[in-house]
């Protein structure tokens, strides 16, 4: 195990725990984020680069667009029900 | 039963839960030294015989190629999930002035955002296309360059062209593309039984290894997913965007 | 060692996440963290100690290489879990439509 994959290992471990007790949805959209990027590094350091690039797109790109988006529109939603 | 009964509850069985879990990953071969004759047998296999550099995508698409069809069919049905749950019943008119609307409002954002938006659709474009095709030679594949395609459709949206996203959809060229991709998969798949071999077999001329045709039926299928994974994201964060245009435009 | 530890610990600080939860957005990415444990587990079982990634552009064919197949499993689970995400996150959507509210104890109480 070499010392990369071992700091690797405890941010994702930080990190996951950080998402986890961040109660605010809007806040835990960044964490999550932040968990996605470690995980990324942590797979070049197992070598697989094909998996940290799937990785990078998916957890950069595609889950904090789609959060925010559900975040927004609950948000709008809720407004107009207090019209 | 109160909540805090269940958290009590839930801890308890959490820690008899991770104690089992440590008893069994225990067992596990040594770390560092995987086991079984895959490891050791599917670079081999794939440099040799199939001459693709790319040993994960040759596994992806080739020696477990009929697993990668059923994950693709999930995006497939989650995508038509996504859509059912979400697609407000709406008239054609509707969404054309929510998205005049939307323009309109979208003026509002800075300038240099919708440059650099607008500036970057054609390199992240050109950027998915390539990692999709050279699947088999460097790290890439369908997978991740579908979601980066998809990336550069969102890039449209942010840099305020709704109305070019309006001209892919509704009903239409993002779904079409869905389904083609999902039908090419499966009808490549299908291509070992015309052929006379076995189904999902690897049937097209190998080439050489390093150039871009090599590898037989993995680029195709790696165009074929590539197609369907930006389909099927597309199809979902603009059903997202549209319930969020509908709403802003009251 | 280490490896396997941390996957077990970010699935069971997933598990309580979901379990005690007051927000469904906040339950669907406590569900990512659970995800993310697989990921882990599975390419810990292929580290082969002194391998290189499976990408033989410029190495020798004959260099140690770390395990491919799990490599593979893993790859189509990231995609295909974001959009079980996205599922999810379109039942958040209309649930919170049909009750108004998002936390998951008062789903299903109130009507109109």
């Amino acid at each position: 195990m070499t010392a990369l994959q071992t700091v690797c290992l405890i941010a994702v471990a930080v990190a996951g725990t950080a998402t986890v007790l961040t109660r605010d949805p809007l806040r835990q959209a960044l964490s999550s984020g932040v968990l996605g990027v470690a995980l990324a590094v942590l797979f070049l350091a197992f070598g697989a680069p094909d998996v940290a690039l799937s990785q990078i797109v998916v957890a950069g790109v595609a889950v904090p667009v789609m959060v925010l988006l559900a975040l927004a529109k609950i948000r709008t939603d809720d407004r107009r029900s207090e019209e | 039963m109160s909540a805090r009964a269940r958290l009590v509850l839930g801890l308890a069985a959490l820690a008899g839960l991770g104690a089992m879990l440590l008893w069994a990953v225990g067992g596990l071969p040594d770390f560092g030294h995987p086991r079984g004759p895959y490891a050791d047998l599917a670079p081999k296999i794939m440099l040799d015989e199939r001459h693709v550099t790319n040993t994960v995508t040759g596994v992806t698409f080739d020696l477990r190629g009929f697993d990668t069809l059923g994950e693709e069919l999930i995006l497939f049905v989650a995508a038509l999930g996504a859509t059912v749950l979400l697609r407000a019943q709406r008239g054609e008119r509707e969404a054309q002035e929510a998205a005049a609307a939307e323009e309109r409002r979208a003026t509002g954002t800075a300038d240099s955002l919708r440059a650099l938006g607008a500036a970057l659709v054609g390199p992240v474009l050109l950027l998915g296309a390539y990692i999709v095709v050279h699947g088999a030679l460097t790290p890439g594949g369908g997978f991740q360059g579908g979601v980066i395609l998809a990336g550069a459709l969102l890039l449209v949206y942010a840099a305020g062209q709704v109305a070019a996203v309006q001209r892919v959809r509704p009903v239409s060229l993002v779904e079409v593309a869905d389904a083609v991709g999902a039908a090419s998969y499966a009808l490549v798949a299908l291509a070992g039984l015309v052929f006379g071999v076995a189904a999902m077999d690897n049937v097209l001329p190998l080439g050489t290894t390093g150039s871009l045709l090599s590898g037989g039926t993995v680029p195709v299928l790696s165009v074929a997913v590539g197609v369907e994974v930006t389909a099927a994201i597309t199809l979902i964060l603009s059903e997202l965007v549209d319930q969020m245009m509908l709403r802003a435009r009251d | 060692m280490l490896a396997y530890a941390v996957a077990v610990w970010l699935l069971l600080v997933g598990i309580y996440g979901v379990i005690s939860s007051r927000h469904l957005v906040h339950l669907v990415l406590c569900l990512g963290v659970m995800q993310s444990s697989t990921y882990v587990l599975l390419l810990a079982v292929g580290w082969r100690t002194g391998g290189q990634a499976p990408i033989f552009v410029d190495i020798p064919a004959s260099a140690p290489v770390v395990d491919p197949v799990v490599q593979a499993l893993t790859l189509t689970d990231v995609v295909v879990e974001a959009t079980v995400v996205a599922v999810l996150l379109a039942l958040t959507v209309q649930a919170h439509k049909r009750f108004g509210t998002c936390d998951p104890d008062q789903l299903g109480a109130l009507r109109g």
